[in-house]
């Protein structure tokens, strides 16, 4: 049932048109941060604003939507956004990722593949890759325009220097097309590689900091490390204990106070799928 | 057995019923009406209107029902709601000169043109429980008489017309509006007060008091502080002329500080300014505290590093909404950051040979 007391997806569409304005200047100059009047949602701010504004200034009658939260259509917040949509916008959702138009998430990008036409929205809580170095927007916004990201490089170096390891394991920080260094929202390292040439437009909307920033599709997208010390995307060291899966991200879950634990994919609707087609893990009943 | 958590929405919805029957409590006592809220919750509703940014006492009112008395659950439903709706148009600027005031002091003159006005004030009441009002709410009814309207001229004036205090700039260009543009550093004086007015009174009451304690210190007198309700007039492009389209309760607090000069401007007095919605006289002195501090660029006053000086300090973290939610966002599920944070801190161990340690100590 759609809410008629509110414009089609809440917002109205002199505030959508603001919102689109912002989206493209950040799908022109993949990367970098747009300032944009965020607004305050009846949702409180830092439970996924700026994704909520971008997925309503995008979206459209015949859209289908999905929401996810750490890889899962029914964490409780991914299903108060999708009713909020589904309430105010009448839209059809879904929890299949290849069926869905326009895909909100918080803190993963999901396992299948995603395919032109497909918009994912990712919820932002920082945007700043650069703020825990420097709390100071004036001057962070001063190093991105003068491409000064020596202290980032600093940072990961002193890191190797002290753990013998890059000591950042999610939000880690990745450089657009040779230009911007750009936060890719607290998703674990293991999801840095499917944000590269990726076939979907990626759109990143930070409600609080006011802030949106875009990767169109097929975007050079490379996440900081040294010649001698290269990225590497890391998980869990085991098999889905559901479908077996063995390449996807998993999610420790304690099974009894004695200290037994599974591995479970963080992606619900891959798991099913694969369960569904046959596949079973160790612990499957 | 692990079986995946399905059911979030059900969660939600019996969540929400269960909220909604404690919102209430006991249902064999009287259930508060909105009208008992706007009388006699008054300073609640003026907090809620002044850091929702809406002047609506009724609306207000409901919103305190509802938030179960959670002021800041309140200032956010206003909000939430006050972004939705369309703009006619803005006003004029509101004439605080042509207050009805219910109250005007002055601290620096013992009397003045206007005279001194108390009002209803908690200031000199012994903080005494009145046990009377848990037996019976009846008080006697206050005496009145009649007066003749006068002129209640303001203070910052006596002091300007002998060049004591310093001037402030006129201009006419239309401010920015904080609630239809991104916060952009540097914020000029104008964009500052929009946020501080509607600033978290806790938050700007700390920076204020920190500017007292030494942290950016400024001296300040409250040169006046009046409470009353002002006319708001509008150019109706029809008619070609401003019309009264109503009138809101505000508060104003001008502050007279200290200033020994500086590199830029002679010895003189400087002001701080603060203007909020509604009787809400402890957040418009606060604000005055915190804007001369923020003043000091303009002024030539040195930078001593204080928080009340920082304007990026202040502004970005002054609205409680965004603090809020942000800060309470952390109980939403973050387990796949944290997982590969336990990969990391179990990767470090094992370089670190901290698990053969405790092996060894076993």
């Amino acid at each position: 049932m759609t809410d008629h007391a509110y414009n089609f997806a809440y917002l109205d569409e002199q505030t959508k048109r603001m919102i689109r304005r912002a989206i493209l200047k950040g799908l022109a100059v993949p990367g970098y941060q747009v300032p944009f009047a965020s607004r305050e949602m009846p949702m409180p701010y830092g439970w996924g604003t700026g994704g909520v504004q971008v997925s309503a200034a995008v979206m459209t009658m015949d859209d289908t939507f999905k929401v996810i939260d750490q890889g899962a259509d029914d964490t409780t917040n991914a299903v108060s956004i999708r009713s909020f949509f589904q309430r105010t916008a009448g839209v059809k959702t879904t929890t299949k990722t290849a069926d869905a138009s326009v895909i909100q998430t918080r803190h993963r990008i999901p396992e299948e593949a995603l395919t032109e036409g497909q918009i994912l929205v990712y919820q932002v809580p920082i945007p700043e890759p650069l703020r825990f170095l420097e709390p100071r927007e004036s001057e962070t916004r001063k190093m991105h325009s003068l491409e000064e990201y020596g202290l980032m490089h600093v940072k990961l170096y002193e890191d190797i220097a002290r753990h013998g390891h890059i000591a950042t394991s999610y939000a880690y920080p990745v450089r657009v097309e040779g230009r911007y260094v750009m936060d890719p929202s607290p998703i674990p390292k293991f999801d840095n590689p499917k944000l590269g040439d990726m076939a979907a437009i990626q759109l990143f909307g930070a409600g609080r900091e006011q802030r949106i920033y875009a990767l169109p599709p097929y975007t050079n997208v490379v996440s900081l490390d040294f010649e001698d010390h290269p990225f590497e995307a890391s998980k869990a060291n085991h098999a889905c204990g559901m479908c077996g899966a063995e390449h996807s991200y998993l999610d420790e879950v304690i099974v009894d106070d004695a200290g037994g634990r599974m591995f479970v994919c963080s992606d619900t609707d891959f798991c099913e799928s694969r369960q569904q087609a046959g596949h079973m893990g160790k612990d499957a009943a | 057995m692990y079986v995946a958590v399905k059911g979030g929405e059900q969660a939600i919805e019996n969540a929400h019923a269960w909220l909604a029957e404690e919102r209430r409590g006991d249902t064999s006592i009287d259930e508060l009406s909105i009208a008992q809220i706007r009388e006699q919750l008054a300073l609640a509703v003026n907090r809620v209107m002044a850091e929702g940014s809406l002047y609506d006492p009724d609306l207000a009112a409901l919103a305190i029902k509802q938030s179960r008395g959670d002021l800041i659950e309140a200032i956010f439903l206003i909000r939430a709601y006050r972004t939705t709706l369309p703009r006619f148009g803005a006003s004029a600027p509101v004439d605080t000169g042509r207050m009805a005031c219910d109250r005007r002091i002055s601290a620096t003159f013992k009397d003045l043109p206007g005279g001194q006005i108390l009002g209803p004030t908690f200031d000199y009441t012994h903080r005494l429980l009145d046990f009377q009002l848990a037996a019976n709410g009846e008080t006697p009814t206050a005496r009145t008489r009649e007066t003749t309207p006068v002129d209640v001229p303001h203070v910052a004036e006596f002091l300007n017309r002998e060049g004591l205090i310093q001037e402030e700039p006129r201009d006419d260009r239309t401010p920015p509006d904080l609630t239809r543009e991104p916060l952009a550093m540097p914020a000029e004086r104008a964009l500052r007060l929009q946020a501080l007015t509607r600033s978290d009174e806790g938050f700007t009451l700390g920076m204020a008091y920190s500017t007292q304690r030494g942290y950016g210190r400024n001296h300040a007198f409250v040169g006046e502080l009046r409470i009353g309700a002002v006319p708001v007039e509008m150019d109706i492009p029809e008619l070609g002329f401003a019309i009264e389209i109503g009138e809101v309760t505000l508060t104003e607090c001008e502050t007279v500080n200290q200033f020994t000069g500086s590199k830029t401007e002679p010895p003189q007095f400087t002001r701080g300014y603060g203007l909020v919605f509604g009787q809400t006289e402890r957040k418009a002195i606060s604000m005055a505290l915190v804007d001369r501090a923020l003043r000091w660029e303009e002024l030539g006053e040195d930078n001593e590093g204080a928080p009340a000086q920082d304007a990026e300090f202040v502004l970005y973290h002054a609205d409680n909404i965004q603090a809020t939610g942000f800060l309470e966002h952390i109980k939403l599920p973050h387990y796949v950051d944290f997982q590969s944070e336990l990969e990391l801190i179990r990767k470090l161990r094992r370089d670190a040979g901290a698990d053969a340690q405790m092996e060894a100590a076993e």
